[in-house]
């Protein structure tokens, strides 16, 4: 068939049309975040007001905190907001971030079935429950993706003695996946597991899954957010990321995080110092 | 199952509340892929006839290669698209990653092997039946290859029908390229992805309805144009 140049430019044009780069203008900035915080509503509630007061649009791209930190790696964002602190200042040292602030926090939860094979219920000590689901061998569904919550998860067993992987695949269940998949998963199993209060909240398919272990310090949750370096990244958009950081680690952001509320609870607790 | 007639009242609210999150995805879930299968048509028909009605050494294995690629998984096309686009990547200075661009060019990496393959079939098909005709005529290759697409264009419309049920159906690939971003690349499917994920199944599977009605309107369209052209063409 001869194509006509212009036939191919006409269907180029069709397909470009409309098509508005996200890295156009000075107005747009990429968030690479962790998932509790977009999925529970939080930017949707923060980003109008934020928009409002700067004019700057923020695209948010939603992944486990493994993944984000790699996509900020590539320079594919312009701000870090997730939950792995450690991660977080190993990121700042090899030079891809200019600092790390602590931004707000919340904690993890341990949910599962009321059947409670594992008879965690009411329980504080997380390393306790942990050690009773892997005594009992009662199922519970990780993350095993790399993300924050995986990586505390991961903590937690080491702290107790335990190995869970060499059991992965019989009562160990590693989704691979985000947090809402694997309660999911869990839910449809009946397999204990571990979330971030923000994102069990606003879950919908809860079922009769329950929170069973909650309070304990070692659940403590903190996310940070960190601009990304641009003398690492020559496309960051320097100014409209330090006015996002900037804006949530002010006085009226904080203000605006700790306002968010869902089914009449506060999902997270801002802690800029 | 309550969530199922949930979602069907979910679905019909939907449709006819007519939302406007709803329609700016649809909107652009429409754009990416019919856009996508239009690319991978103008690459992928002349790329099928020249398989068609050239013999060459190697025919056979660019045939089987064709037919292999259609089952290329689009996470890994996603993920490979991503790799190109990234700033880091080797063409990170067009800036394409998160846009609606990057998902329609991992779209038609993803199609184009659908349409050469099955087009190359239909053709090679067709071919057969004309070759000694046309080497009498001593009519020239393109000009074969010509004849063979209008010939068969309306096999060839349900080749591109089935590469636009590949694309608007897909999610590994845009949700990678895409990144699923509100009211930039949030298109249908990654829509539903996420709504899974916030545990809203009956959400979820109504957008599921809402995406088999799209697929349903753009195969009715089609075929009645097809319809229509076929009774102007006897007329």
């Amino acid at each position: 068939m001869k194509t006509r140049p212009e036939t191919i430019l006409l269907i180029a044009a069709l397909a470009l049309s409309g098509t508005n780069p996200a890295g156009s203008a000075e107005t747009s900035i990429i968030v690479q975040s962790t998932t509790s915080t977009a999925n529970s509503g939080l930017y949707d509630y923060l980003l109008p007001t934020f928009k409002m007061d700067t004019g700057i649009t923020v695209n948010v791209v939603a992944v486990g905190t493994g993944q984000a930190i790699k996509n900020a790696k590539n320079c594919d964002g312009d701000v870090l907001l997730v939950h792995a602190k450690s991660a977080e200042e190993k990121f700042v040292a090899e030079g891809f971030g200019l600092s790390r602030q602590d931004l707000m926090y919340n904690d993890l939860i341990f949910v599962g079935p009321p059947s409670d094979a594992a008879a965690i219920g009411g329980g504080r000590s997380a390393i306790e429950a942990l050690s009773k689901i892997a005594a009992s061998q009662a199922k519970f569904a990780s993350r095993g993706d790399n993300s924050g919550t995986h990586k505390k998860e991961m903590a937690l067993w080491q702290e107790a003695g335990l190995d869970p992987g060499q059991q992965s695949g019989r009562w160990y269940l590693e989704t691979g996946s985000g947090m809402g998949a694997t309660l999911n998963a869990a839910v449809g199993s009946g397999a204990y597991t571990m979330a971030d209060r923000a994102t069990w909240i606003s879950f919908s398919n809860k079922q009769d899954f329950k929170i069973l272990v909650e309070g304990d310090d070692m659940l403590f949750n903190q996310y940070g957010i960190i601009a990304i370096n641009p003398n690492r990244c020559a496309q960051v958009k320097r100014e409209a990321a330090q006015k996002f950081v900037d804006w949530m680690l002010s006085a009226k952001g904080q203000a605006a995080i700790a306002s968010y509320q869902l089914e009449g609870q506060q999902l997270f607790f801002p802690n800029a110092n | 199952m309550q969530d199922f007639s949930e979602a069907f009242g979910l679905a019909a609210s939907l449709i006819l509340g007519f939302d406007a999150d709803l329609g700016e995805i649809i909107v652009l879930s429409l754009r990416v892929s019919l856009s996508a299968v239009l690319l991978a048509a103008l690459i992928g028909f002349p790329l099928g006839a020249l398989t068609a009605v050239l013999s060459f050494p190697g025919r056979q294995a660019i045939a089987v290669l064709m037919n292999a690629l259609m089952g290329l998984p689009p996470v890994v096309v996603g993920l490979l698209v991503y790799m190109a686009l990234s700033r880091a990547g080797p063409l990170g200075w067009m800036n394409l990653l998160y846009t609606p661009m990057a998902m329609i060019i991992a779209q038609t990496i993803l199609v184009t092997p659908i349409i050469a393959a099955l087009s190359r079939q239909v053709m090679e098909d067709m071919h057969r039946e004309y070759d000694e005709q046309f080497r009498s005529l001593c009519i020239p290759t393109r000009r074969v290859m010509t004849a063979l697409i209008w010939d068969s264009r309306y096999s060839l419309l349900t080749v591109a029908l089935a590469g636009f049920g590949r694309a608007i159906a897909e999610v590994g690939a845009v949700i990678i390229v895409g990144g699923n971003i509100d009211h930039l690349t949030r298109v249908m499917t990654t829509a539903i992805a996420l709504e899974t994920s916030k545990g809203n199944l009956a959400l979820a599977l109504a957008l599921g309805f809402v995406l088999l009605i799209l697929a349903l309107s753009v195969n009715a369209a089609v075929y009645s144009l097809r319809a229509s052209a076929k009774r102007l063409s006897y007329a």
